[in-house]
């Protein structure tokens, strides 16, 4: 971790799954890790634990990134306990599947404002510090849907695709500060969220198999090293080679 | 921050923004625009950033659109500090 200035990694909803996987891949490379929550504390303490355990540094914070105000207290109070946020890596996200025909508002609204309202509440926050210190990362972890189709999520898939979008626009926007803005497009990963889903699936991924949160946590890992300085507006898919 | 924020507090703190932002310190005066120095909307913002926390005075993208130099700026800043 040669080049960066001293500064912490925060990923929201990184108790579990993915999130979990990523901030401790992030903590092994060096970073001291925020582990934002939305309501599983103990999950998150055990994924702080499991990162100290390896001589890691690592602290929980709850929030709730759907709410408007949590973006500027959880970088505040990350700033204070780890210093300053140089890597976000947006990971929350939530599901709220139907058929667009009976997809309800409430449905539609929480899923865009958790897994995109809410990225770029963080994002907006986050980058005052990181072009000030003419470094940071920002990751975002979208999904394979939204770049395609599937039907019953067209709430994820355009959160997810949105995403996408706005990772391009705010990476040219803010390029020649050395922030780089990138996303990860996981494909069928085992998690608890898609516990149930992935029976059949394997069938349709060229790698026939589904991903490892490891697997997804890994390119998050690059993405945020210094070796991927030059990498910006990208979203690299983790999907077994379904989208190709 | 002082009960009185005079343009003599506020022009030093801006040019060496401008300074970090890569614009030779000969080429920086009150009455260059902005557009000349090459400062870009980004550089900008920053500079909003920097004005709100050093002096408390925040500017919406709309106040800057009637600031085209640091003369502007600094004048700006002293009367809403």
């Amino acid at each position: 971790m040669s080049g960066r200035p001293n500064g912490s990694a925060l990923v929201t909803g990184g108790s579990r799954g993915i999130g979990s996987a990523i901030a401790r891949q992030l903590a092994g490379a060096g970073w001291p890790v925020v582990v934002n929550y939305r309501a599983n504390e103990a999950a998150a303490a055990q994924t702080v634990e499991r990162i100290e355990a390896v001589g890691g540094r690592a602290t929980a914070i709850g929030g709730d990134v759907s709410d408007p105000a949590t973006a500027e207290r959880l970088l505040a109070d990350a700033t204070a306990a780890l210093g300053p946020v140089l890597c976000l890596v947006n990971n929350a996200g939530v599901r709220a599947d139907n058929l667009a025909l009976a997809l309800s508002n409430e449905e539609w609204e929480s899923v865009i404002a958790t897994n995109l309202t809410g990225a770029f509440h963080l994002t907006r926050q986050a980058l005052r510090g990181m072009i000030r210190a003419r470094f940071g990362r920002i990751i975002s972890v979208a999904s394979i849907v939204g770049p395609r189709a599937n039907p019953g999520q067209a709430n994820y898939a355009a959160a997810k695709a949105g995403l996408i979008g706005m990772t391009k626009t705010i990476a040219v926007e803010v390029a020649r500060r050395g922030v780089t803005v990138n996303a990860v497009a996981p494909g069928f990963i085992e998690t608890e969220m898609t516990d149930g889903l992935l029976d059949e699936i394997p069938d349709r991924v060229p790698a026939r198999r589904a991903g490892r949160p490891e697997e997804v946590a890994a390119c998050v890992r690059f993405l945020a090293s210094d070796d991927a300085g030059y990498v910006t507006g990208t979203t690299l898919f983790v999907d077994g080679g379904l989208a190709a | 921050m002082p009960a009185t924020t005079t343009p003599d507090q506020v022009e030093p703190v801006l040019t060496e923004a401008l300074i970090g932002f890569g614009t030779p310190a000969e080429a920086i005066n009150p009455d260059v625009t902005f557009e000349a120095l090459d400062i870009d909307s980004l550089d900008l913002v920053e500079l909003a950033q920097i004005v709100d926390e050093r002096f408390g005075v925040e500017l919406k993208t709309n106040d800057l659109k009637d600031i085209h130099t640091l003369g502007d700026l600094v004048a700006t800043v002293v009367s809403r500090a």
